[in-house]
Parts: C-alpha cells; sequence; structure tokens
C-alpha cells in the first residue's frame, strides 16, 4: 500500500508536481483513517494531502487515473498471465448469446441515461466483445473506438432523433463522454491481456494539450527570483538625507521598556521605519519580434504583480495600453496571457513596434505619477523598426522616475545590429541587461542589489543627478 | 482526546449530518476534509472564488461540534501584537507602582519577574485559540490579505500548535483546535505554509445542491422557482463579471423574491431585484445586455425544470 502511494508521488513529481515527505506521510496517515475501499473517499484522502492548487488538482486527477488503471492491470496480469479469462466468466452465456446490436444499443442507451456506471462498464464489455466477433477489430484502441461508436449509433442529442429513436430523452455530450471512458479503458484492458505487457506510460503533456508544458516550474523560479527583487527593491534607494528627522515615539515600546528602569522612561523608542513601498512601472514588449520571449516576461509580470501591490504594468507594440486590471481580476497564469494577447494588443494596427510612439504616450499619460520612489522597468527589444526611438521622450520619463532599468531579451551581442537602436536609450538607464531567462532574471536582481549598476559592455551610468551609485 | 467532553467523528458521513444540522450542506470532499482535520489535527487551507461559504464552513464546523469559534480577520499590516498577544504595559505599571510604594511601607518586596506572568498578558485571537482549555475552531479569515512574513510566523503555530513567547517560555495548546485558513487566491502562498495543511477547493455547488440550499435557507420558496432561480444565477456567473453573484447573495435573492410575491423569474421581477446580486455598475449593463433577453416574458426555464411550477 504504501509502496504503491508512494510511487504514485513519485509519479506526480515527474509530472513537476512539488510534493514534500511531510505530504506523502500526512496522506499516508490520512489513508489509515478514511475507508479507503471507497474510492472517492480513496481519491479526496490522497488529493487534500499532494495536490494544493486547483493546477495540481488537474494533473492529480489525470495522474491518478492513469496511475491507478495501470496499477490495477499490473495486478490482474500477475494473477492470469494467459490473459483475463476469469474476466469474461463473468457474464453468463445466455446473455452473450443474445448480443445483437439492436438490443444492445438500447441498453447501452438506457445505462446512460440512468447513470449506472457499472451497467456502463458491463455493456462496455459486451459490445467491445460483439464487434470482435464480427471481426472488426484493429487493434488500434482510437479506431475502435470510433467504430463502435458508430456501430451503436451514438451521438450526442441532435442526430438520435433524426433516426426516429424517440425513446427515453435524448443523450447528452456529457453523459456520452462517460460511457466512451468506459468503453476507452476496457479496449486498453483487452489490449494489454492481450499482449501480456503494459504500453510506456506516456508523459501528461501528450494526454492533455491544455496543461502547460513545462510552465508550472519555470513560473514558480520566476516568482522566486521577483520575490528576491522585491526585497532588494524595498531597501534600496531611499534617501540618506534627514536619516534622523521625522522619527516618532513609539510610546507602547517606551513605556514597556521603562519598566526595567522602575517606570522612569529612561530610553526612548522609536517606531522603526517602515521601508517605503516602491511603486513599480512595467512596460512589456508584446510584439511580434519578440514572441519567444514574450511569455517569459508575461510569467515575469505575474510574478511581479504577485509582489508588488503598487504595481501597473503595460503592454505595447505600437501604441501602449494598460493591464493592471487584468492581473489583478486573474490569478491564472495561463487565463492572464490569453486575455492580454486577446485584448492587449488592442491599440496595434500595424504589429510594428513604435518606440518613439510608446515613450510619447507613456509620457504625457502616466509620467504625471512618476516620482522619487517609482522604478520604470521596461522589458523589450528595442528594434524600432526604422521609426523615430524618441530618445528624449524616454529621457525625461527616466528622469522623472528614480530608476529605469531595461532588460533585453536578445543577447548583447545583438543590440545595435539592425534596427535595434539600443544605445539610444541605455545612457538614461541605470541599467541595461540581456533577459530571456530565470537566470538573467537573478543576475539582474543581484546586480540591482549589490547597488553598482554596470553591464558588461555598455555604458549605463545616468546622466543626471550624481549621487545615485 | 480523552479529556474532551466533544467525541472525535467515526466516519466522513457523520461529520457530513453535523454540518447538515448545523445548515451547512456539504459535498463529500467537503465532508471527507472535515472529518480528516479533526482526526489528523491538521490545519485546513480553504481556497475558492468569494462567496462559496468558506467562512460559513467555519461557522457551521463551530456550531456542528459545540466548540467556540476563535476569528483573526486578517489585513494588510497585521502583526503580532494583534494577532498574537501583547504585554499589558499598564498595569504593569500599576503594578511596579504597587510594589514600590508597599515596599515603602515595609511589607514584602515583589520581584521585578513576576510583571510577565499570565497576568499582564492580553491575548489576541491566536493566544486566545491555543491557550483556552476547551477545544475551539480557530478561523484566521483571508490569509492571502496579509504579507509573507506573517504567513512565516503562522508556522509554529501550524505545526506544533504552540506559540513561543520570549520571556515566559512557549505555551502549547492543551486541547487540538480545528484550524480553518481561507484564501481568495489573490495571491500565492508560501510552500511552507500550503506544506502544513491540508487542501479543500471550494467551488460554486452543483444545480441540485445550491437549490438544497437555497431552500434550507429561504424554506418558503418552492422547488420550482428555487431551481429556476439557481439557472439564472448559473447563467450570470458564466458571464466575465467583476463580481459574480455568490451563495449568500443567491439565498438573499431568494428572499426577496419572496417578499415580492414572485412566483416566476420574468423580465420584469428580474430588473426589479437586479440589485441585490449585481453590485457593480460595469456588471449590471452587462447583464441587462447578456441575461435579460434570454429571461423572455415567461416560464421556460433552461433545464425543463419549471414544469411543475405551483403558485408561491
Amino acid at each position: 500500500m504504501a509502496e504503491q502511494i508512494l510511487a504514485f508521488c513519485e509519479e506526480l513529481r515527474s509530472e513537476e508536481v512539488a510534493i514534500g515527505t511531510s505530504e506523502i506521510q500526512d496522506a499516508l496517515r490520512a489513508l489509515e483513517i478514511v475507508p479507503w475501499r471507497s474510492p472517492v473517499d480513496f481519491k479526496e484522502a490522497l488529493a487534500t494531502t499532494v495536490a494544493k492548487s486547483p493546477k495540481d488538482r488537474e494533473i492529480f486527477d489525470l495522474v491518478f487515473d492513469r496511475h491507478f488503471f495501470r496499477a490495477t492491470e499490473e495486478a490482474a496480469l500477475e494473477y492470469s498471465p494467459e490473459g483475463g479469462e476469469g474476466r469474461k466468466a463473468a457474464l453468463s452465456d445466455e446473455v452473450r448469446d443474445e448480443l445483437n446490436m439492436e438490443a444492445l444499443a438500447e441498453a447501452i442507451r438506457q445505462a446512460i441515461a440512468d447513470g449506472d456506471e457499472s451497467a456502463m462498464n458491463e455493456l462496455a464489455r459486451l459490445a467491445i466483445e460483439a464487434f470482435g466477433r464480427q471481426g472488426e477489430s484493429s487493434g488500434v484502441v482510437g479506431v475502435d473506438m470510433q467504430r463502435i461508436r458508430r456501430g451503436l449509433g451514438l451521438s450526442p442529442s441532435a442526430d438520435t432523433g433524426a433516426d426516429g429513436e424517440t425513446e427515453g430523452e435524448p443523450l447528452d455530450r456529457d453523459q456520452i463522454a462517460r460511457f466512451e471512458r468506459q468503453l476507452r479503458r476496457e479496449l486498453q484492458r483487452q489490449q494489454i491481456q492481450k499482449q501480456g505487457q503494459l504500453p510506456p506510460a506516456r508523459p501528461l503533456s501528450d494526454l492533455n494539450r491544455s496543461l502547460p508544458m513545462r510552465g508550472a516550474q519555470d513560473l514558480a523560479a520566476v516568482h522566486k527570483a521577483v520575490a528576491q527583487m522585491k526585497r532588494r527593491l524595498a531597501t534600496l534607494g531611499h534617501d540618506p538625507r534627514g536619516a534622523k528627522r521625522g522619527r516618532t515615539v513609539d510610546v507602547r515600546r517606551t513605556m514597556r521598556s521603562s519598566l526595567e528602569t522602575g517606570g522612569v522612561p529612561l530610553n526612548l523608542k522609536y517606531r522603526p521605519r517602515r521601508p517605503r513601498k516602491p511603486e513599480i512601472y512595467v512596460l512589456c514588449d508584446v510584439s511580434t519580434s519578440v514572441s519567444s520571449a514574450s511569455t517569459f516576461f508575461l510569467s515575469v509580470l505575474h510574478a511581479l504583480h504577485d509582489s508588488f501591490r503598487k504595481l501597473r504594468s503595460f503592454v505595447f507594440i505600437e501604441r501602449i495600453s494598460e493591464v493592471t486590471q487584468v492581473f489583478e481580476d486573474e490569478r491564472d497564469f495561463t487565463a492572464v496571457a490569453e486575455k492580454i494577447t486577446a485584448t492587449g494588443g488592442v491599440a496595434d494596427i500595424s504589429g510594428y513596434t513604435d518606440y518613439g510612439r510608446v515613450w510619447n504616450e507613456f509620457y504625457s499619460d502616466v509620467s504625471a505619477d512618476l516620482g522619487p520612489r517609482s522604478t520604470v522597468i521596461v522589458l523589450g527589444d528595442a528594434r524600432t523598426n526604422g521609426r523615430p526611438p524618441a530618445e528624449d521622450a524616454f529621457a525625461r520619463i527616466a528622469e522623472r522616475a528614480n530608476r529605469t532599468f531595461w532588460l533585453n531579451p536578445e543577447p548583447e551581442l545583438y543590440w545595435n545590429y539592425g534596427d535595434s537602436v539600443m544605445s539610444a536609450y541605455t545612457p538614461f538607464c541605470d541599467g541595461a541587461f540581456e533577459c530571456w531567462k530565470t537566470e538573467h532574471l537573478e543576475q539582474f536582481v543581484d546586480v540591482v542589489a549589490s547597488g553598482k549598476v554596470d553591464t558588461a559592455g555598455s555604458t549605463t551610468r545616468k546622466y543626471t543627478s550624481g549621487h545615485r551609485y | 482526546m480523552a479529556a474532551t467532553p466533544q467525541t472525535v467523528p467515526e466516519s466522513p458521513a457523520e461529520v457530513a449530518d453535523a454540518l447538515r444540522d448545523a445548515a451547512y450542506l456539504a459535498d463529500d470532499s467537503t465532508a471527507l476534509i472535515s472529518f480528516l482535520a479533526q482526526r489528523l489535527g491538521k490545519p485546513v487551507l480553504v481556497e475558492g472564488p468569494a462567496g462559496v461559504g468558506k467562512t460559513e464552513l467555519a461557522k457551521a464546523l463551530s456550531r456542528s461540534t459545540g466548540r467556540e469559534l476563535v476569528r483573526l480577520q486578517c489585513y494588510e499590516g497585521l502583526d503580532e501584537a494583534k494577532a498574537l498577544y501583547e504585554w499589558n504595559y499598564r498595569k504593569q505599571l500599576l503594578q511596579i507602582q504597587a510594589t514600590a510604594s508597599a515596599q515603602d511601607e515595609g511589607s514584602d518586596p515583589v520581584g521585578m519577574g513576576e510583571i510577565f506572568t499570565a497576568e499582564f498578558l492580553l491575548e489576541r485571537p491566536l493566544m486566545k485559540a491555543i491557550a483556552n482549555p476547551d477545544p475551539v475552531v480557530l478561523l484566521i479569515d483571508e490569509i492571502d490579505k496579509t504579507d509573507q512574513e506573517f504567513e512565516a510566523m503562522l508556522l509554529e503555530l501550524l505545526s506544533d500548535f504552540q506559540i513561543t513567547i520570549p520571556e515566559m517560555g512557549q505555551i502549547s495548546a492543551t486541547t487540538h483546535p480545528i484550524v480553518l485558513l481561507t484564501s481568495n487566491n489573490s495571491r500565492e502562498l508560501t510552500e511552507a505554509l500550503k506544506r502544513r495543511c491540508l487542501y479543500l477547493w471550494l467551488d460554486y455547488p452543483a444545480r441540485e445542491r445550491e437549490i438544497e440550499i437555497i431552500r434550507l435557507h429561504a424554506p418558503e420558496i418552492d422547488q420550482a422557482l428555487a431551481g429556476r432561480l439557481v439557472d439564472v444565477v448559473d447563467m450570470v456567473r458564466e458571464l466575465d463579471l467583476k463580481k459574480p453573484p455568490s451563495i449568500a447573495e443567491a439565498i438573499d435573492w431568494a428572499r426577496t423574491l419572496i417578499l415580492m410575491g414572485a412566483d416566476d423569474i420574468d423580465e420584469k421581477v428580474f430588473r426589479e431585484s437586479l440589485s441585490i446580486i449585481i453590485k457593480h455598475r460595469t456588471d449590471l449593463d452587462l447583464v441587462a445586455e447578456k441575461i435579460v433577453p434570454r429571461l423572455g416574458g415567461g416560464n421556460g426555464s433552461a433545464n425543463g425544470s419549471g414544469s411543475s411550477n405551483g403558485t408561491g
């Protein structure tokens, strides 16, 4: 039992669900208490201890079905190496003799309408057998499925009426899908029995294309780097001037410490100075030239929104549009990405980035809000498609903001080649970095944190206000 | 376990029944996880959209087990002094002065250590839950509203049910509280916290269950109208709204319909009572545009459930 659970958890881990040892222990303890012979309780108890987000749960459900289906088959193979004679005996001979398609189809229809799982299972087996005798079995599960379904005349409500078979309510798609699941399972089972071995386990992303390929873990890594960045940014960039000014006495703590001196407040306690929250403005290029990096960029944005409350984000191609609200409304990353790709490029006409226009728009719309606490981060490749770069507008933005950083998804080698005008902007940035992987993001955090902003080749010193860095 | 008057439930079904008696209709996984929480003594992290009854679950557990409910509402900037404990320095000062004047009069001197005792401790919710001699239900509501630092502070409490006070040492729980944490999923909680909890995802209930819930809380409503109401609420939830209607609002709406004497939801009734379930200007427009035309004038409900309609 414990081994079985461990194997299952291993499989979950290989699908990138993070499970700790303590969680496996919890699962085992839970299964001691729960009457685990009831499949629903067993599954739920396992799920609550190891799958701890809706996303994890989705993966859990898929892996659960796959794993325990395979596990039972494996056990079945061990017990009857010649193939499932025992199984077939369960069906009485008379039932099998009167196997004709019409009666079968009707019985199945009835079972589906009643939602009777065990009857469905039985009938699925009968149907497969009937088709097997007609010599139509192709050996490929998917093909057989189609044939059987067609043979039984099973299709969502619309067609059933046309056949003239109106008895009973029309079946809806969900109900039929449930029967098909049984059918598929049964076909797989028979195939396994025939071949006497299990087919190799397929990775989950083959089974369900809607799952992100390797997104979850990447996203987690980006989140980690950004969380570090938060801590660093919070303590950086504060004016050292007036350090002693404006401190307020914390009466409560002063009185408390005065107890040591018999109630005489000898030592004043001050309220700790909370680092002020940074305000961050992120501008993210989502044009086709950065499409390979845009998922990464969006995940950076996503992570930033998790860490910073005072954050406004913008995406731009030809013009700029604010997407702060999208991130606030939606937590799930894939949903966010979908929404942004659907609505983010609203103001996009040609599909070519126009940095000059973007700066001017940003400057006129937003720059009034920029102040000594603001950090501006640009994610983009600085490829203007030959349009004017408008570096003066960018300079004005950079001057208003406390700090400006540029993360470029291209290797530094490619900067300034072709229509890239990176060098026009770097003088105004506090730092410009190449950034297309999580490691780069970590590097960026490190450099920002160490306070000496200077990337390898480029000159990145800010030309105004010399006291910074 | 033996010291507590409460009995530990034997099966998930027992928990489900107890919750039902406390006017909370739990689905299978909710009952199972509530059962596990009590048997394993582990905290439960409840996540889900707003208004699916996360907080209500804690209240129902409290009612069904006869335990006191201790609630900590989280918000940004919540700190130890407000969540755990604080020294009552005023009382401590008075004690010192009293001691000093007593010494002047020549009575027994009192040592300084004695002002750091339980007597001078102001208990905040978490402390109260731990120190309570009777077992309680502890609800830590909307944990996602606090900072990550606060989560870290909770870890000791959640895994060992104890609190360390530097001046006094550890205070351990004498009984196992049932701990529920709720989150609206507005930010990712830390792995460390999740690892210590059982996880329960609550979603909007299935149609039949929601009808049952509404009829439980608004018994005067008839079956057909309740079904119709749930269908409409479901339709509204499918829209991309700022704030989809919660279960509580659906119940409010049911009560409103009873007061209005309505026996079907047609366009007129819907428009008049719309503000019960929709609470955003932009949402109102969207619903008026998308839902109202689909209502039609009469009794045609979505899943053929309205056929046996009575008159209120």
